[in-house]
């Protein structure tokens, strides 16, 4: 079995681990901090230049390069907001790191800050957190008691506020821009870039850094040991240890934190997750959040790639594709924030193309006619296929709909929310076709999902 | 508005978190919904006052974000994960035993105000599907057995 590389879970579920800060200080917390404020801030953001990190709530977007886009002459102030979101479904990583570890995160945040002349934080937590968002209000005044964040850290003559803000239920809020208009106190209508890169026109229209919370603890990591020898954790370009969570149809779910690149789909499914209930087939996964293309077992893929200077050929099996960004992306899917979804062969493909398109009709802003209506159109079809009549064309149907609404729109909400549609429909287009049939001969799925 | 001196310490010092007032509508609308039970348009108008706004620009976070509610709840709020992991390891029939074990529907108030149901969008702890929350306590792996103890618990609670 592939071994997990526990960085930054490695004391997440440990007997005795407790969150607060005499804990996170027996285990030496806040000494990367303390070496950290001792360096200029270019050295740590070259350091995370070199590790490679790619952001881990989605995008996978350098987070070196991020920072370097920021706008430092504009004099205006400079912040940090932290995704603290977690709105894609099927992604439960954040979660345990701030109700189990909070002060890892407040170091990163802290390093983070520190590299990039940041006075002001904002941790932007999911509303749904509200035991989360105590446990982070807590960590954060035990650490500014000790002097690690407010006024003068670590004796220093530089100071830095961390506030935590709670958002409502909203999905959209875990899209950068809807998020800072939202810590705004607005609707959270994300806003069109150009020019409206967070960089450079971000909270209250001054530089400002959105990273995962994730991302950030990686951080901590980096200045530790170092840009080089992060960098050589994982896979070329896909650095670090990164978290999965798998959810769905498999004997053991839960979150698991491999090295990038150095565990197959296959190897996680079957070997760490203990592969299909009992009696069950895989069927299908989203390798990445909800949002994600799906993916069909028994697929092939072939073609070429770079692997460190030469270009090799691949042809994989989907049980073969390593988990790492370049990989899902190369197959035509994403890694996304890490969270796969597992279905085995009792879900029927429209059903559950129905339950995701209730989400994303449920969180479009409304902003984009393409999203608003097409969103609701996709989950009006599927809903009708599954509660009343289904026809042979509705796939087709379904695929034109979500045809316009990808590229159409100011966010990426556009592409979430067709791409499940638009995959659905690819890869199990047989299904869409036949299922008026499957229902009239009465099977019926072990779960409804809509 | 009469709200407790605690809720209106909090609401106090969170404001100045912020070099814009109106950047802690979230947090008030927070605030009173937990003093009050719900945003009423008293409510609103007052936030709009405390953070000098137009009560419109607090009005339109009441209708858009699905954690503010204008009406009271039941004494206690069940919340179902609805989506994708949840409903694949029977969220449905989870929502579907609390709706039956308080005689109401998901997004309604049980005939004895007991509890509110609600089949909310994900819960962000897909591992240990399907979860609930019960006002601020997550649940989780609720199959129907497990849906059966918790209303249970609700029921004896609310007898006391």
């Amino acid at each position: 079995m592939p071994e997990q590389h526990r960085l930054i879970f490695r004391h997440i579920d440990e007997p005795g681990y407790t969150p607060d800060l005499a804990c996170y200080l027996r285990h030496g917390g806040y000494e990367v901090l303390r070496k950290a404020v001792q360096r200029p801030p270019a050295e740590l953001i070259d350091e995370v230049k070199k590790s490679g990190l790619r952001g881990r709530g989605g995008a996978g977007f350098p987070c070196g390069v991020k920072w370097t886009l920021v706008d430092r002459k504009s004099g205006k102030p400079i912040y940090l907001v932290v995704n603290a979101d977690e709105s894609e479904p099927g992604t439960f990583k954040d979660r345990y790191i701030m109700h189990q570890d909070p002060h890892q995160m407040i170091e990163g945040i802290m390093i983070s800050c520190w590299a990039n002349n940041v006075k002001q934080a904002y941790i932007y937590i999911r509303g749904e957190f509200p035991e989360g968002a105590r446990i982070l209000e807590r960590a954060i005044a035990e650490a500014r008691q000790a002097n690690f964040c407010g006024p003068n850290v670590l004796g220093t003559a530089y100071g830095c506020e961390i506030y935590v803000h709670r958002g409502a239920g909203a999905y959209i809020c875990g899209e950068e821009t809807g998020l800072i208009e939202s810590l705004e106190g607005k609707r959270p209508y994300p806003r069109i870039k150009p020019p409206y890169f967070p960089a450079v026109l971000g909270l209250y229209q001054c530089p400002t850094i959105v990273n995962n919370v994730e991302t950030l603890c990686h951080v901590k990591h980096i200045v530790d040991m170092g840009g080089d020898a992060y960098a050589r954790i994982g896979t070329p370009n896909n650095t670090g240890t990164r978290i999965l969570c798998v959810s769905g149809h498999v004997q053991r779910p839960g979150y698991y934190e491999f090295e990038v690149g150095r565990v197959t789909l296959g190897q996680l499914l079957h070997e760490v997750c203990g592969g299909p209930l009992p009696g069950r087939a895989f069927k299908a996964v989203i390798p990445g959040g909800s949002s994600a293309k799906v993916l069909r077992f028994g697929e092939r893929f072939k073609g070429k790639r770079k692997v460190g200077a030469e270009m090799v050929e691949y042809d994989w099996g989907l049980e073969d594709v390593p988990m790492d960004f370049d990989s899902l992306a190369m197959i035509g899917s994403m890694g996304g924030s890490g969270g796969v979804i597992v279905m085995d062969d009792s879900v029927s493909m429209v059903e559950a193309l129905g339950n995701i398109n209730a989400f994303y009709s449920h969180e479009s802003c409304g902003q984009c006619t393409p999203c608003r209506e097409g969103s609701l159109w996709m989950k009006r079809i599927t809903t009708r296929m599954v509660h009343g009549q289904a026809r042979p064309q509705d796939g087709e149907l379904l695929k034109s709909v979500a045809d316009q609404i990808a590229g159409r729109t100011i966010c990426a909400f556009g592409e979430a929310c067709a791409w499940p549609t638009q995959s659905f429909v690819a890869k199990f287009g047989d299904e869409f076709k036949e299922y008026a049939k499957l229902k009239s001969d009465g099977k019926q799925p072990a779960q409804p999902l809509i | 508005m009469n709200l407790q001196p605690e809720t209106l310490r909090r609401i106090d010092e969170v404001i100045p978190h912020y070099p814009q007032k109106r950047s802690a509508a979230l947090p008030l609308l927070h605030l009173v919904q937990e003093d009050q039970g719900h945003i009423s348009q008293e409510a609103i108008a007052w936030i709009a006052a405390k953070l000098e706004v137009a009560p419109i620009s607090i009005y339109e976070l009441v209708t858009f974000y699905p954690m503010f509610r204008q009406k009271p709840i039941g004494r206690r709020h069940i919340k179902v994960c609805r989506t994708l992991s949840c409903a694949l390891l029977g969220g449905y029939k989870t929502c579907g035993e609390f709706e039956r074990q308080f005689g109401t529907h998901a997004g309604e108030t049980s005939p004895d105000g007991a509890v509110t149901v609600e089949f909310v969008e994900c819960l962000a702890s897909c591992g240990t599907a399907p979860v609930i929350m019960i006002d601020e306590v997550l649940h989780e792996k609720v199959d129907i057995a497990r849906a059966r103890e918790l209303s249970a618990q609700i029921k004896a609670e609310d007898r006391k």
